[in-house]
């Protein structure tokens, strides 16, 4: 529905975007997820177009939009709505905030009324209707800017960074909000986070920008479980990089040598390839030594020492000394049953699926 | 001592019994004012917002400029217009001399530069993420730029009400533009200048206190008109006024 093709974006002589190309459907939930300052609102601003690219274009149902003139883009951009990550409301009520862009399109009055009626009733603002509109909280006001959006009924939804200022509460509230919309209007929804796991929760397929590339596109699990480089990895919340030779390869299970360990992978990488490893810390299982080791088939079975264990929430972040560092994520419980320490021996257990190899890129 | 205690309640007394000549001159005063306000007003808001809304060359010059000459004195004001206005000035033919129209002209010019700059402070004090709002939503440029002049319509009333404030209280354009000329171009400033020279101390007090009480109706206004701006849009207008 939307193609992005070959779009730069500068600002001065800063490079916001480089070179993105990519496709979103229609009626799924894309989200462009990277850190602060990647170009994800630029990218969102972009596709609303709000601003032009500095090169390439977006092509919106075969229309190039970096060739048609306003008139043309106007109306591309009635088809579309965009809610801020600072949503800016208008010194009026709520309805009023609501009911704008109907009136821009010159909607009747009988119309907008039940629209605006119908949107402040599914983001359950019905009863502030006729509140000033200044004066609500934070997660009320992404409420409103969302209704403000829906009451259009957009083809394409765009929402940048849209729990990044709300409490945990209030971010519940809106996730649901955008995936009830999603399921009752099947509008395509464009988002922004730097919250991964947000991300994992709302979308169908990804974009990881960093620095203003597109570094993976694809499904939640492709980008968690096979990210194509070390900064998405970083991003996703791996923590063990480690670097290896492939020794030997039999049909796809090889055998990789890393810091005097062998472990057992599924890589279609050759002998003698330098190659990464990444391993996410859920994957990793912790015994210990000289314990009772679980039966399992985890294939890759390697003794190490904790150095390090920092609380995460109800698991502990530990990281063990293997020849290099490897960090499990374990749960308190079972930290304390396994009495586990600073210094402990262990072994650390890897499903051989668990390991997502990439030829080394130095 | 006794003469301002016994002038101050010979002006009380003109001022209750409605004197007929303070009254006109007052009337007159406000007239003319309140003309050159409206005049400066129509021209001052499109112009205010043109300079807002556009990228040009030059915008800082020209807002520095235009804030420079919030303090412009009025008799340089006056002796522009003097030049211009006078028989054989080129615009003499018009006899704008010493009449009300010619003070209206000649307020209105003075007003206008702070009229536009504190216009263009208050559209500058919208959140920049409004009009991105307003154009996501669907919004024309015409319809953008009526939206925000829409939501700083607070703050563009302060600043025409500030306006009028800097009419109704000058005497430069009003001595050398109107000419003081009993019933036909005296005004609240000049009768004053003039009925102080020559002794007549009630008279001018009773005028003082009718521009005091204008000025008095003005800072309400403002108050209540400042009291529902935001307070970024108050420090644009040059600070909270609590």
């Amino acid at each position: 529905m939307i193609r992005i093709q070959n779009v730069s974006r500068r600002s001065g002589d800063k490079t916001i975007l480089e070179s993105i190309s990519l496709e979103i459907q229609r009626g799924e939930i894309f989200t462009f997820i990277g850190p602060s300052g990647s170009g994800k609102t630029t990218i969102l601003r972009l596709i609303d177009l709000l601003d032009m690219p500095t090169n390439g274009t977006i092509i919106f149902e075969d229309i190039d939009t970096a060739a048609s003139n306003e008139a043309v883009r106007l109306s591309l951009r009635r088809r579309m709505a965009m809610v801020f990550q600072k949503p800016a409301v208008l010194n009026t009520t709520v309805a009023g905030n609501v009911a704008f862009g109907l009136k821009f399109r010159s909607v009747e009055r009988s119309e907008t009324d039940s629209r605006v009626h119908e949107a402040l009733d599914i983001v359950g603002l019905l009863h502030l209707a006729d509140r000033k509109a200044v004066t609500l909280s934070g997660g009320e006001m992404q409420r409103v800017a969302i209704a403000r959006a829906l009451v259009t009924r957009p083809e394409v939804l765009l929402l940048d960074e849209p729990t990044a200022n709300l409490d945990p509460v209030n971010t519940d509230l809106i996730e649901k909000l955008i995936l009830a919309i999603h399921r009752k209007f099947h509008t395509t929804i464009i988002l922004s986070t730097h919250d991964m796991i947000q991300g994992q929760r709302l979308a169908d397929r990804m974009g990881v920008i960093i620095n203003g590339r597109i570094a993976q596109v694809g499904s939640i699990h492709d980008i968690f479980y096979r990210p194509n480089d070390k900064d998405i990895a970083r991003f996703v919340g791996i923590d063990t990089i480690l670097k290896g030779i492939v020794e030997s390869n039999d049909g796809g299970h090889a055998r990789i040598s890393v810091s005097n360990n062998i472990l057992e992978v599924i890589t279609p990488c050759k002998p003698g390839t330098k190659v990464e490893l990444f391993i996410r810390p859920e994957e990793v299982n912790l015994a210990v030594k000289d314990g009772e080791l679980p039966k399992t088939s985890v294939r890759n079975q390697i003794a190490g020492k904790i150095i390090k264990m920092v609380p995460f929430g109800p698991f502990v972040r530990t990281t063990i000394d293997i020849g290099s560092n490897l960090t499990a994520l374990v749960t308190r419980r079972s930290a304390d049953e396994l009495s586990l320490s600073v210094g402990t021996h262990v072994i650390a257990g890897i499903k051989a699926t668990a390991i997502h190899v990439i030829p080394d890129s130095g | 001592m006794s003469e301002i205690v016994s002038g101050f309640f010979q002006a009380i007394n003109l001022i209750v019994t409605l004197n007929p000549e303070v009254m006109q001159i007052a009337a007159l005063s406000l007239f003319i004012s309140l003309a050159a306000t409206i005049l400066a007003a129509i021209i001052s808001i499109p112009l205010g917002g043109l300079i807002h809304f556009h990228e040009f060359r030059g915008k800082r010059v020209i807002i520095v400029l235009i804030q420079t000459l919030y303090s412009v004195p009025t008799v340089v004001v006056g002796l522009v217009l003097y030049l211009l206005l006078s028989r054989s000035g080129p615009l003499g033919i018009f006899g704008l001399l010493f009449t009300p129209e010619g003070m209206v002209l000649g307020q209105t010019v003075l007003i206008i530069p702070i009229m536009t700059g504190l216009v263009i402070a208050a559209l500058g004090g919208i959140d920049r993420n409004i009009s991105d709002t307003l154009i996501s939503l669907g919004a024309t440029g015409f319809q953008t730029i009526v939206q925000i002049i829409r939501e700083a319509r607070l703050a563009i009333l302060s600043a025409v009400v500030l306006g009028f404030g800097r009419a109704i209280s000058e005497v430069g354009v009003a001595m050398m533009i109107g000419g003081n000329i009993r019933d036909a171009t005296r005004v609240l400033t000049t009768a004053i200048a003039l009925q102080t020279g020559i002794g007549d101390f009630p008279f001018s007090i009773a005028l003082g206190i009718i521009l005091l009480l204008i000025a008095l109706v003005i800072v309400i206004l403002m108050n209540l008109i400042t009291s529902g701006l935001s307070v970024e849009a108050q420090q644009a207008l040059g600070g909270p006024r609590t």
